[in-house]
Parts: C-alpha cells; structure tokens; sequence
C-alpha cells in the first residue's frame, strides 16, 4: 500500500489528516498502526495519541493491567512495595509472589512456583529475581508450540509407538504383590476402548489423617469392605436325620472380622421360606418340606450368603506404606466405598473409569485415564510425554460422555462421511450417506487425502496470498 | 488457469430417474463381443459405455482410452428388487408406518415432541440418529394406525431380502408401493434426507457401471476374461431376459416368482458376495466374486488401499548397510539408483549452461538427464542419439528432469512407520555398489539394522516439498524426540565403547596417536601431549553440565567429582574436567549432552557435535582394537565350583520346600493359595540362584572384560547376558510361571509323574558357554518360542491400536490462540498441555527447566 492510500485509509476510519500523514510518514500502514501499541504511537503522535488509540481499540498501557484478577495481583505488589537491592534470604512465599509481579502473569503456575522453590532461602534481592524470571519467560517463549502443529498425530504416535515395545503379558504384580493387576498393551488398549468394566478393577483406599497410622482402625475399615461369606466364618453341613442345615460359626475368625453369631442370624433370617433358631452355638436352618434336593440348594444359598462388606469387592489387603497404612481392594465399587467413614475421599481411587465418571463426574473419569494410562506405560519403563496422554484423555472426554477411541467413539462420530469410510465399516457408512443425503465437508485429514487436497494441519493450514504490485 | 478443487461431496441414493438421465444406454444384450470381435451394441461392453481397448473411439464423447472417463448405462428390471444394504431400514420403515395411509403410526402430539427433539438435535448438534430410533421403536408398538384405525402389524425381515407381514410375503412391489405413500414430512422424521424417497431402496432400474470400471483383459491366447463385475451384470441380465419372456408369454405365477427370486440373488450378490445367509457367486473356477461392497472393503478395498494411500513415482528400495564416515543427515544412494531417479530443474539465465551440460551427458553418462519438458510441455526423452541437439535447444523456462546429484534432498523411510521420525530428509550422497549408506547414528528412529533391512527413498520433486522437507523433516531437526523431550538419534554399540576408552580415566596421548583420533573429526591441530578427555573436550561446545555416568555404582555417598570410578561428569565451559562419557552422556534415548547442545546451540551443532563424537569414536576403536571373545567368558575352576555349590544349594532347597509342602507345613502366603505360595517361592529361590552364580561369575571375570565393558557402559548387552554367558542361564519360564504343561503330571517323559523340582520345571543350571544338556535346551527353546508367539501377537494388537488413536487425533491442531481444535472448532483443550509448551521443544516434557536458569545466574551473580 502506498502512502497516499495510507492516509486515505486511515482518514477514511476517522484519523485526523495531520495524524494520519505523520503516521505514514513514518512507514506506518494501516495494519502496523493496528498492531502497534500505545507507547509506540505515542512517540509519533504525542497528545494525539489518545484519540487515534480509542479509533483502533488499542489498550491504553498504563502500569496497572486491567481485569480483576491482575489488579488483584497488583494490590499484592503494592503490598510488597519493598523493592530492595539489599541480598536477603526470602522465604518461598515472598519469591512467589515477587515472580508473579514480574512474569505478568505470562507464565505458568506451575513454573512460578519452580522459581519459588529454586530462589527460596538463597541470597537474593529484587534483580536477580526479575532476571530468572525474564530468562524463564524467554526459555518458556521459545518451547512454546507453534500454531498448527498437528499435536493430535504427535500424541497418537508418541503412545503407538512404543506399544509394540510393551509386553502382552495379561497379568502382572503392580505394587502390591497380592493383588493381579492387568498391565502392558492389553492394559492400555483396555483404558483407550473406554470398556464398561476393567477386567481387574483395583481400588486403592486411603485413610483420613488421624488414622492413617492405626493399624487397629485400617483393618476394621478392611473388614468394612472386604465381602464376608457364610463359608469364610462358618462351617455348612446337612443335619440328614432331622433334615436341616447347621451352621457352625468359626469364633475366631469371626472375630477377626468383627462379627457375632447375632449378625449370622440376622442375615439368615432374610432368606425367605427357612426358619433359622439357635441351638447352641450353631444355627439350625431349617425348611417347611424338606427334601434332600432343596437342603442341598439351601447350602448353596447360605456358602454364598454375604454377611458383611460392599458387593463386588472380593478381597482388601492392608499395607503399611510411608504415609501410613494404604488398603488395596480386589474388584471395585468406588460408589459403596466412597460412603465408609475414615477414608480420605479425596485421594481414594479406582481404576475403573466408569465408576469414576459416575461418582465424581467427567473430571474424575479424564484424571482417570491420565493417570492410568500414564502408570501403565511408566510401569513398562516407557517414557511417554504426559501432554499426549492429556490430549487422548480430553479428547475421550471433552464433550461430557466418555468416548473410546475407535468405531464406537470417536472414529464414529467424525462428521466426514470418508473419514469413516475409510476407516472401517466402508459400506455401511456409504449406504447411511446415501439415504440421509449427507455432504462431506472436506474438513479433516483423512477425507482430503481421500480426494487429493493438501491437509489443513501444519503448513497445509496457513494460505499464502502474493500480492503483487 | 485457475486449478479446481473439490469444495464438498454430497452424498445421496439415485431417483430411478436419475439413474436414467445418467445413462447412455440401456443395455439389454447379456453378452459383451460379438462374433465379429466388436462389442455389441447395447450390452455390457458397448462403445457408449466408454472405451478400454486402444484404437477404439467412446461413441459418446469421442475420446480415446485413458482420456475418456466412461459412462453409465442402465438395466430396466422386469420387476423391482431390494437393495440389500438397505433392507433393515426398509423394515424399520415399514414398522413405523401404516400399511394403509403410509403415514407415521404415531398420534400428531407424538409426532410434533418427536420433530422438536429432533429439531433440538440439529441444533445442538448431536446425535439425531438416537431420536429417530426411539421414534421407530415407539412407532413400531403401534397395533393400530392412529390416523385411519387400520391394523398396524408387524413387518419381518426374513434375512437378507425378504419381508413378511405376520405369514404372507410382501413382494418388493408391495414395499414400493407402500413406501410411496409415506410423505415427505414423514421422511425427515425416518431419518431420509430431504429430497430422497424411500422407494427408491427398491430398485427399479439398475445402473450399469462404465466399462473403464470394469475392464476385461485379454489374455496371451487371444482369450479374454471378464471383470467380476460384467459376470454378476450378464446374470443379472439373462434373467431379467427370461423374466421378461415368461412374464410375457404368461407363465405361471410360480414360476414367474421363482425367476423373481433368482433376480433378487444375484442383484443381492453383484452388491455385496458376503452377504449372510446366502451362497456367495463363484466365478468358474469356484473362487467367490469380487463384487461392489468387496471392492471397497477392508485393507484391500479401494478405500484404504488406493484412496488413504497412494503410490508414487521417484521412489526406490534396496537394502541398507552401515557408513560411519557419511554425516548423520546423508544417504549413501546406489550409482544405479541416482541414474533413474530424476529431479526436475528448471532453467534459468544462471543454471542454463549446467543444465545443457547435463542434458549433453545423456541418461548414461552420469551425472546427466533423463527427460527434458519444453515449455509447451512437450516431454521429451534424452537419448543418446538426441542429447546434443537437445541441449542445444535448451532456453530459459524449459524444465530438465536432471539425475540425482550429492546434496539433494531426499526422504527416507523404514516401514514400520510408527512415529514421524520414520520418514527423514537426508542429503543424497551418491556412491559405488548397491545398497543404500546410512549413518549407524540414525539407525535409532527408524529402529533399523543392517541384517537384511530395506528401506525406501522418495525424491522430492518441486521446490516448496525440498523446502520444506529440508527445514522440518531433515535429520537434525529430529534428534529431540516429541515423545519424551529426549534425544533419540544418539550413539549406539561401538561409538559408546569408544567413548568411554577415549575418556575414561586420565591415558594421555601423544601428539601424533592425539591427531590421527582427531582426524577423523576434521581437526587437525593438537599440542604435544593431551589426554582423552581433552580430545573430547576439542568437539564440545561451550556448555555447562554435571551429572552420573551411566558406569556410576550408586553408592550410599556420592563424592561427586571425587568418584574413584570417574563416574561423575563435570563439564565447564566446554571443557570435560572429570567423569567418563557413555550411554547417559551421548546414547540414543539418554543423550544429556545432546539435550543440552540442541537446547544451548540449536541441532546444526548437535549434529556437528554427534558426527565428530561418532568418529573419534570409531578412530579410537580402530586404533586400540577392540573385539570380544568366547574365551572371555571363561572363569575359574574354582569359581566354577562356586557356582556348582550354589545351583545344589538351590535344588535342595527346593526338595526342601517341597518336602514341606507335602507334609502341610507350608506357611501360606497373605492372599495366595498353597500352591501359589510354594511356586512363587520355588521361583524367588531359582531366580536368586541365577543372580548370585551372576554375582560370582561377574567377580572373576575382570572389569576390563569386553563384554562388562558393553554392558557397564551401556553399548550393548547386559550383566544379566554375561551371567548367563558364564555362569547359570537360570529358570526358564512361561506365562510368568515355570514350564508346566507337556505330559501328564510332568513336563517331559524323562521325569517322574508329579515331579515339581527345579530341573523338572525347566531350571537350566548349564551356562551358555558351558553348553546346555539335552533337556534344558528343550525348555529353553519352550521358552524362547514364547517369547516369538508374543511379539507376533503384539505387533498386530499394537498396530490396530494405533490406527485407531491416529484415526480419533488425526484431526486435532493448535489453532492460532493455542488452544487445540478439531475441524468444527470443537475446544479439546484451551491450552496445549495446559502450557501450552511442544514437548519435543522442551527438555524431557519439563516446561522450562528452571533449576538451571537459576544455578546459570546465581553462579554469574
């Protein structure tokens, strides 16, 4: 553009003239007047400025950041006005909030508090921390990802490829030696189909503060939890002369679990169509017609009779870790266990995901699959990036339902026609296509490699326009 | 001109009026050639459908083969016909409306809830084919039409085509009919798009595809064999042909629905030759037909086999060999390779005389050209008779297919391609003999070795793929890898060993053995006496670093720089004051002072830095020498007897627990069965066995042992491989259990019948060296097929999970605000990684590496 359109431009927007051409005079055209910012053109305009600003919508740069949240983090800094050059030692706190002064909210958290973690307690005063965190903020510039990196592939071969490198092995011993544990490929495969049930679901239980270091109060959590069978604290056998059913209750292990005979009796009482009494020490069940087929039938009922514990929780093993005792179940049932008082609910997890989403909603199930994905490929000695792991996590779970990767997920709900196509079920897709009159908008990659158009990812998404003269 | 592009596809089933419009001609002739040789006239091979025989003229365009694209014809059929790939949603249709009025079985309210959901759906976006199924479900109750008070019985699909209303047949014509009536408004609410009928799943006319899609060829006989496709068509039409006579000569009804039926297969099976529940058409020899549904299926089908993937011209294979002395970014291109391979240069005032050069040099004389394309795009082929006169005529805006040089940019592959760094661009280096050079460092991302591996080279053909392929995929911008932040091109095998004789220890060297190591770097200028680690000082930038070796032994006290095993690294201003350098230090996936270049100094000096490491390296080795032997291997005799101790010890302590498990005295393990118990501990016992004959192997054989050397270092192999070597190959086990299956009771008719002691169970004491006995090296093998059967298994599990995770991401960018994006504009994420920080830019998926940051200013400070 040359000058003169410059200016004609600009006047056309409602620029002053004499502003205008001394804005072009200094090689400004519409678009860099645009981009500018209010100090540069303040150094062109003078008094001016405001006016010309306002036309454009440029922010007027005072000191002060605008929003609530940065005046906020102002309101600390002026809190904190002691801008020393004197070396002192500072404590963590006082670096944070230092740093959060300087990097202007440019940085991460995460990375705040690295500075804050690093500069605490060193020899340090105001400049020294202005400059770690301009050198965090120029290394953090520079690893930033560029616009139209096709992440989503990067992520997809960064977890592909080192399966062909996992093991097929199904069962395997995670921490605790006591409980099996499906890991490897299978394992992984497992969390990506987003499958209803693990096939071993794994709950890890852990206890409020007070009594996490209570062996005493953990095992009676345990036996809470654990499912305890007729059989396990009782011993069955078929009274043939009077034609009933003894029960013949185990005292000790009774005890281990904290159940009495009353429980016991209780519990058999529900059974509908027996009357149960106590003669003794055992209990005698017994039926209205007894026969021989039905007492054996009986006995079936009462060895898997449930006496106490969560369903589907077969066993609980106790472990003494460095932060205290940990309880680790066999089978899961997140929901029940979430109930019992004394466990730390907000570190108490399982490994199924479905139960997750339902207890704790889609958050819970995305944290979920990050971290058993994560885990299951750390524990094969393969180090995966856990960006990639968070992008598959987000994508299976960013419209609130918890899509697989595959045909019934994700892979099925593409709108491209092709895509699917292409993917599987060819035909079946063609023929839905045809009767619902769907277009293919050409939009993702599959479908334009399909018909021979560059890709809208990395330098297929960016168009150049030669304007010539 | 201005190129066109494909803007969208709509997709949409044929009107038979449509089908008609379409056609050229009907074809009504089941036969292709007549007796003259010429195609007949209205049958399947008829001129007007297009031409596949070269001299002969399309009668409807006027092209000739390859320029003409062919053209439908059409088959009226006698009677109408299902289309098999819709006969479900034809029930589901018919279910859902009335039989009388054709309208919905659904009271007004009903229908308008079930139009304002589905209305909501469009909206919101989501799944409409859920609405619609419950409206079918819900209209399917239906005993009664709410609209006429007709009867509303059930409609049953007898699979694939056939459908039933409680016992009578419905013809296809009753379908029809009854699917006339339903109206348009009903339509959008069955899920129908606007504008297509449903009776048009009931096929009336039958399109007849061009014959460029279905091309005969002729075989060396002069006989001519016919496309799958033309069979099915010439059944399909010898029976219409007979239906039609029949239906005019007034057979009877019988026999009439008979040839009904027999139509109804084979246009059934010239669709889709799998369907279920009927016999698939088998061409004469019996081999089933490849009919429509076939040709698009599965990996072979047209959609992944020629739509997703496409082949090229400008590529070759061959084997792969090493070359230490080409630069990580070259390949070593074959002679014969770089003579056929061209790229294509167009002339201008500045190359003009090198082109005509090589066009003079002919396609023979290398380097010359092989092809020259005038500006009027004339495409001429350089001869030896021509190649004079043709380089003559050579002006500025010609283009010259010239042959591959040294130095242009090419890409190379290795299948499996599993990450992006299976396809880089190298430098073509053209050298003698036949088989592609490449750098051992790069055998890493493509996972490649030199025991019979081919790899593929593609040349790049126009200037914006060589300039982007030189700034993105070439090798150096590739030695971080995006999976870990790590480096993955790195020295391997030999290059570490080298390394670690090189700077290991204080060996001072003298000026002139010092220069001919640093030659092979290109430095050339050294004082009089230097020590290795001052060799390896001279490639290394200028960097800071202090970490472990690879050869460090963990000890309870680290003395840092003091280590009495020189394990501790200290490097300061590019200069390696202590510590040897090995696998943590340069190796591929480890690499700490790759990182830290790449970080400090960009990939240009990384790669400057791994060529001249990898060569000094090797000068190193070749100077020293260095081989492993069997005779390495080798221990004692008294160790040997050590070991002969231990493994007895072992055994008796098995019978040992055996002994106790029989007797019941086993304690049993916190959530394990008895016998779970006893095996776990067998195995611990074994497995402890293995490990200490390791122990005492490793002490007698010297820590200047070849094979330590490899496997301390981290150039190859392991101790546990050396403990096998020399002392004990130890248990051999599968599913994670020892050997158990075989006979009876017993692995092997050589053992007792309930046998569970170690040899029983394939305990192998032998040592690879010492050789196994006939019954180890039985259980060995059992194990170590286990161990193929599982990587067999693997790849294709693993391979299918991938497609699947690529097909679900392969959407997915970073849009411009750094959020990422799929192609609606969907939100997956509002910021990458949640910093929004490239993991291959980072180091190790930190975000910013802080720590050094900080320890760089405090030290300036």
């Amino acid at each position: 553009m040359g000058k003169r359109d410059t200016i004609n431009a600009l006047v056309k927007r409602g620029v002053s003239e004499e502003d205008a051409s001394r804005l072009a005079d200094k090689g400004y055209t519409l678009d860099k007047v645009k981009r500018a910012g209010y100090e540069e053109l303040e150094a062109v305009l003078g008094g001016n400025t405001k006016a010309v600003a306002e036309i454009f919508g440029i922010q007027i740069k005072e000191k002060e950041p605008r929003g609530e949240r940065k005046k906020e983090k102002k309101e600390k800094a002026t809190k904190k006005p002691e801008l020393t050059s004197e070396k002192e030692h500072l404590g963590e706190q006082d670096v944070r909030n230092k740093a959060e002064v300087f990097a202007e909210g440019k940085l991460p958290p995460k990375v705040i508090d690295k500075i804050a973690k690093a500069l605490a307690d060193k020899n340090v005063n105001d400049r020294i921390i202005e400059k770690v965190v301009k050198e965090t903020l120029k290394e953090y510039e520079r690893a930033r990802v560029d616009a139209g990196e096709a992440v989503g592939i990067i992520a997809a071969q960064s977890i592909g490829e080192p399966g062909t490198q996992m093991t097929m092995r199904t069962f395997h011993y995670a921490g605790v030696a006591e409980i099996n544990v499906t890991l490897g490929l299978p394992r992984l495969i497992e969390i990506f189909d987003a499958r209803r049930k693990p096939a071993t679901p794994m709950t890890t239980i852990y206890l409020e503060e007070d009594i996490r270091h209570n062996a005493e109060a953990a095992k009676s959590i345990a036996s809470q939890i654990e499912v305890t069978t007729l059989i396990d604290i009782a011993d069955l056998g078929i009274d043939v002369i009077n034609m009933h059913v003894n029960i013949i209750p185990k005292l000790r292990r009774m005890k281990d679990r904290g159940i009495d005979v009353e429980t016991i009796l209780i519990r058999v009482k529900k059974i509908k169509g027996i009357e149960a009494k106590m003669e003794g020490d055992t209990i005698v069940v017994s039926l209205a017609q007894p026969s021989y087929l039905k007492l054996q039938s009986l006995i079936d009922t009462l060895r898997d009779l449930k006496i106490k514990g969560i369903d589907g929780i077969n066993r609980v093993i106790v472990r003494s870790e460095n932060e205290g005792f940990v309880l680790y179940t066999e089978g899961s049932n997140f929901k029940e266990i979430m109930q019992i008082d004394g466990i730390d609910k907000t570190r108490t997890v399982t490994n199924d995901i479905e139960e997750m989403y339902e207890v704790l909603g889609i958050e819970g199930a995305r944290n979920t699959i990050i971290n058993e994905a994560y885990s299951t490929l750390r524990e094969q000695g393969l180090v995966v990036d856990m960006r990639h792991i968070m992008l598959v996590a987000d994508l299976m779970t960013c419209d609130g339902d918890i899509r697989a990767v595959g045909r019934h997920g994700i892979a099925g709900e593409k709108p491209s026609v092709l895509a699917r196509a292409a993917f599987e079920l060819t035909v079946d897709h063609l023929l839905e296509a045809g009767i619902k009159g769907s277009v293919d908008e050409l939009k993702g990659v599959s479908e334009n490699i399909v018909v021979g158009k560059p890709i809208n990812l990395g330098t297929g998404g960016v168009k150049l326009i030669f304007k010539g003269k | 001109m201005i190129p066109k592009s494909i803007g969208s596809i709509r997709f949409r089933m044929m009107s038979p009026d449509e089908i008609r419009n379409l056609s050229v001609t009907k074809v009504i002739t089941p036969d292709t050639i007549g007796e003259d040789g010429f195609p007949i006239t209205m049958g399947l091979m008829d001129t007007r459908l297009g031409v596949i025989e070269p001299g002969l003229v399309c009668r409807t365009c006027g092209k000739r083969v390859d320029e003409c694209p062919g053209h439908f014809g059409h088959i009226e059929l006698e009677r109408p016909v299902v289309h098999v790939g819709y006969a479900k949603l034809i029930k589901n249709w018919l279910n859902a409306t009335c039989s009388n009025c054709g309208r919905i079985t659904l009271s007004d309210e009903k229908r308008e809830k079930y139009l304002n959901d589905l209305v909501r759906a469009k909206e919101e976006g989501s799944d409409t084919d859920r609405v619609i199924d419950r409206l079918i479900k819900e209209a399917s109750m239906a005993t009664v039409c709410p609209h006429c008070g007709a009867d509303s019985l059930k409609v049953n699909l007898d699979k694939p085509t056939t459908f039933r209303i409680e016992n009578s047949k419905l013809t296809p014509t009753d379908v029809r009919t009854w699917l006339e009536k339903i109206s348009d408004e009903d339509c959008e609410l069955l899920g129908i798009g606007y504008g297509i009928r449903p009776e048009w799943a009931i096929l009336a006319v039958l399109p007849v595809p061009p014959v460029t899609v279905r091309p005969s060829i002729t075989l060396e006989t002069g006989e001519r064999s016919e496309d799958d496709l033309t069979h099915k068509l010439v059944d399909i039409l010898r029976i219409n042909q007979r239906l039609r006579e029949n239906i005019d000569a007034g057979a009877p009804q019988l026999i009439v629905e008979d040839l009904w039926e027999l139509l109804q297969y084979h246009i059934t099976t010239y669709f889709d030759n799998q369907t279920s529940g009927i016999p698939p058409a088998r061409h004469r020899s019996g081999r089933p037909l490849r009919t429509l549904a076939q040709r698009l299926k599965g990996k072979e089908g047209r959609f992944r086999s020629n739509l997703s993937g496409k082949r090229v011209n400008f590529s070759a294979r061959t084997v792969i060999s090493p070359d230490p002395m080409i630069s990580l970014n070259e390949v070593g291109v074959p002679l014969d390779i770089a003579k056929e391979l061209t790229v294509p240069e167009r002339a201008t005032e500045f190359n003009i005389e090198d082109l005509r050069n090589l066009v003079r040099n002919g396609p023979d004389a290398y380097p010359g050209a092989n092809y020259v394309i005038k500006k009027n795009n004339l495409r001429l082929r350089v001869t030896e008779v021509n190649r004079g006169d043709l380089a003559e005529s050579i002006e500025p805006g010609d283009v010259v297919e010239r042959q591959l040089i040294d130095g242009d940019a090419v890409l190379f592959n290795r299948q499996p391609s599993l990450h992006r760094m299976s396809m880089l661009c190298h430098r073509a280096k053209i050298l003698p003999y036949r088989t592609f050079r490449l750098n051992p460092l790069v055998c890493s991302p493509y996972n490649a070795d030199f025991d019979g591996d081919e790899m593929n080279l593609h040349v790049l053909q126009s200037e914006e793929a060589i300039a982007e392929a030189r700034s993105l995929m070439s090798v150096e911008a590739h030695l971080l890898s995006p999976r870990f932040g790590g480096a993955i091109i790195g020295c391997i095998h030999d290059h570490i060993t080298g390394l670690y004789y090189l700077t290991h220890g204080f060996n001072e060297l003298e000026k002139s053995v010092a220069l001919r190591i640093l030659s092979g770097a290109g430095i050339d200028k050294a004082p009089e006496k230097l020590t290795g680690k001052e060799i390896f000082s001279l490639i290394l930038p200028q960097i800071d670093m202090e970490f472990k070796a690879k050869i460090c032994e963990h000890c309870e006290k680290c003395d840092k720089e003091n280590c009495p095993n020189d394990a501790y690294v200290v490097i300061r201003n590019g200069k390696l004051v202590k510590g040897t350098i090995d696998d943590v230090a340069v190796g591929a996936f480890n690499g700490k002072i790759i990182n830290e270049i790449v970080k400090e100094y960009g990939d240009i000096a990384a790669k400057d830095f791994l060529d001249a490491a990898s060569k000094l390296s090797l000068s190193m080795l070749s100077l020293m020498g260095f081989t492993v032997g069997i005779d390495e291997e080798d221990i004692p005799l008294e160790a040997q007897e050590q070991i002969q101790e231990i493994l007895d010890g072992a055994e008796e302590r098995v019978d040992e627990l055996i002994e106790i498990y029989k007797r019941g005295e086993l304690e049993q393990a916190p959530g394990r069965s008895l016998e779970e118990t006893l095996e776990l501990e067998i195995m611990r016992i074994l497995a402890k066995a293995r490990d200490d004959c390791g122990q005492i192997a490793s002490k007698h054989v010297s820590s200047e042992n070849s094979a330590v050397i490899m496997a301390r270092t981290g150039a190859r192999g392991s101790m546990l491989n050396i403990s096998q070597m020399s002392g004990s190959v130890g248990p051999q086990s599968i599913r994670g259990e020892r050997i158990s299956r075989g006979y009876e009771h017993r692995t092997l008719s050589h053992f007792k019948k309930g046998d569970i002691g170690a040899e029983a169970r394939g305990f192998v004491e032998s040592s690879y060296k010492k050789g196994l006995k006939p019954l180890e090296y039985f259980f060995h093998s059992m194990a170590g097929r286990e161990g193929l059967v599982d990587t067999a298994v693997r790849t294709s599990r693993s391979g299918y999970m991938q497609r699947r995770l690529i097909n679900a991401l392969e959407n997915l960018k970073v849009d411009d605000d750094e959020t990422v994006r799929d192609p609606a504009d969907k939100v997956i994420q509002f910021l990458y990684g949640d910093d929004g920080v490239d993991p291959s830019k980072s180091i190790e998926g930190e975000t910013v590496d802080v720590d050094s940051i900080v320890n760089k200013i405090m030290r300036g400070e």
